[in-house]
């Protein structure tokens, strides 16, 4: 049985940048292990000749031509930008 | 030095598709910003990507071209991310089935030829680009996002800097030739990142690495690695430990600074893209992109040493660029003789283009006009002095080189009794140079030469007229 440490939740909510409080990562730990360990079940079936299926339909190679269409009206972009400058998004500068 | 230096690197070449890897928008370099964007590369909820059949080719044929193996049976992965040049919070790319896998290319530095391999080439889109304003505030242009990118990693093979810019100029060459990117790193479209550690002579395992960013020109690898070197070696000797970081190399003082702990790979969560199917690659697919690939550098090199008898070094150094390689070519079938094409390619058309930052192709010069000047000056009608005077002329007006040197009288006097005449006259008006040169003063006759070529207005043939003024000062 897998354990979940609150520090493991506290990492993956860092990369998810989701903002939680040490009483929140205890909660979702245990949560977090009931459901990994449910997962586990899945470990008893034996996969050893079954191929990794990333879709469910049987489509590939799904294409299309290299025909380009003139890009959104800039003032239509814009719309759901909270500020902006000379045509370019303002965001607050993180380096990185 | 006590350490050996090992060094990877990261190239990132951007395919000059029409339109974007998996959205129809313009995929342009140097549009008005936020102009060539569509609600896919905004990150827009419930839009489709949509792979772009030309990109997928074009990344084959460069992983054909660097002789990498192509995997049959490719995907794409979501590698997530938070950054402000990535509105969608993920970048489509390629995990562990990359496109191609297994290459090699060949360098040569100092003489000594060296296989670099090439881990894997893969296919993924650009980010959108940031510029900082230095007020805290950034400025975001999405035209960038979702451009097709490859990737190519190389492997720890590279030993020092200078191999290192080889590689670089090895990939931009062979990507070039292939004609599926522009390779301008002054516009983006060839980035590099460069992986390096060191570990004592002898030592099989690797040491811990650092990786440089901001490496703007080859040059800058260059020195960034050199500096790097350095670094990491005054640490090891100090007793220090290297961490594994990502330095950021500074153009002004030539120094790298830490940016950053660098992430691990299961930072970024891949996981395989559920909005896009597998791609199986057959064989006539393969064949047919196969059958794209243009002869290579090594290959022309190779050809213009054995049909052409150049040096192996002018040979590599003409088939760096396909566009000089291609005027050579053409220059030579215009009836140029082939020595002498491409030593004015690599001499005075080289320079001009240096001097001016031009290239070839924002030049008048055309290689019927080359080939035709290197004629005049075979067969004698022009000096190569002259040659550089009619050689400006084409280069910045273009023209035929037989009208330019008619109508500005610059035909090489070959007349033995009009030069005779000039030798004569220069002769009597100056008995000290006689007498200096007869008493051993060797630079007299050059001041001689160069009195008659001013009276000629350099249009003396120059083996004949010294070998008619050695003849005349004799008889004196």
């Amino acid at each position: 049985m897998a354990k979940m440490t609150k520090e493991e939740v506290i990492e993956v909510a860092h990369l998810a940048r989701l903002a939680i409080t040490d009483e929140e990562a205890v909660h979702f730990a245990d949560q977090l292990e009931a459901i990994t360990n449910a997962m586990e079940l899945l470990n008893e079936l034996d996969t050893e000749n079954v191929e990794p299926t990333t879709h469910v339909l049987p489509l590939v190679n799904v294409m299309r031509e290299d025909k380009s269409i003139e890009g959104l009206p800039r003032e239509l972009v814009m719309k759901n930008v909270k500020e902006h400058e000379g045509g370019q998004v303002r965001v607050p500068t993180i380096l990185d | 030095m006590n350490f050996e230096t090992i060094i990877g690197l990261e190239v990132h070449v951007e395919l000059k598709t029409e339109s974007k890897m998996f959205s129809p928008s313009p995929a342009h370099f140097g549009a008005e910003p936020n102009t060539n964007t569509n609600v896919i590369d905004l990150g827009y909820p419930g839009v489709l990507p949509v792979v772009n059949k030309t990109a997928v080719d074009w990344a084959m044929k460069a992983a054909l071209a660097l002789n990498c193996e192509i995997t049959r049976h490719t995907k794409f992965d979501r590698k997530n991310y938070f950054y402000p040049d990535n509105p969608k919070a993920y970048q489509i790319s390629q995990f562990d089935q990359p496109i191609g896998e297994h290459g090699w290319l060949e360098i040569e530095v100092n003489g000594e030829k060296k296989r670099i391999g090439i881990t894997r080439l893969h296919m993924e889109e650009d980010a959108g680009k940031l510029t900082h304003t230095g007020n805290g505030h950034s400025l975001v242009d999405f035209n960038r996002q979702g451009t097709p990118l490859i990737e190519i990693v190389s492997e720890p093979d590279i030993r020092t800097p200078e191999e290192a810019y080889a590689y670089l100029e090895k990939i931009k060459s062979i990507i070039q030739y292939t004609g599926v990117s522009d390779v301008r790193m002054e516009e983006g479209s060839l980035r590099c990142d460069a992986n390096i550690s060191l570990r004592p002579y002898g030592r099989d395992e690797f040491g811990t690495k650092t990786e440089l960013k901001n490496l703007n020109s080859f040059n800058f690898v260059k020195k960034g690695l050199e500096h790097e070197q350095i670094r990491q070696e005054q640490v090891l000797l100090a007793g220090g430990i290297i961490e594994q970081e990502t330095r950021r190399y500074d153009e002004s003082t030539g120094k790298t600074l830490l940016m950053r702990i660098k992430e691990g790979s299961d930072d970024y969560r891949y996981f395989p893209e559920p909005d896009l199917v597998d791609i199986v690659i057959d064989d006539a697919w393969l064949e047919r992109v196969r059958a794209e690939i243009p002869e290579l550098p090594d290959a022309r090199k190779a050809r213009y040493v054995s049909e052409l008898g150049l040096s192996s070094y002018d040979a590599m150094v003409l088939t760096l660029q396909k566009p000089i390689s291609d005027f050579f070519e053409a220059t030579v079938k215009a009836g140029a003789d082939a020595k002498l094409a491409s030593n004015w390619l690599m001499g005075e058309v080289s320079a001009y283009l240096n001097a001016q930052n031009k290239e070839l192709e924002g030049t008048e010069l055309t290689p019927e006009g080359l080939a035709g000047m290197i004629k005049l000056i075979s067969e004698g009608t022009i000096s190569s002095k002259i040659a550089k005077k009619v050689f400006k002329e084409l280069i910045e007006k273009g023209g035929d080189p037989n009208k330019i040197v008619k109508a500005q009288g610059l035909v090489q006097i070959s007349d033995e009794n009009v030069l005779l005449e000039y030798v004569t006259n220069t002769l009597d008006a100056n008995p000290q140079s006689i007498e200096d040169y007869k008493n051993g003063k060797d630079r007299a006759i050059g001041f001689l030469v160069g009195q008659i070529m001013k009276a000629t207005k350099g249009q003396a043939n120059p083996p004949l007229l010294n070998k008619i003024l050695l003849e005349e000062i004799a008889k004196r």
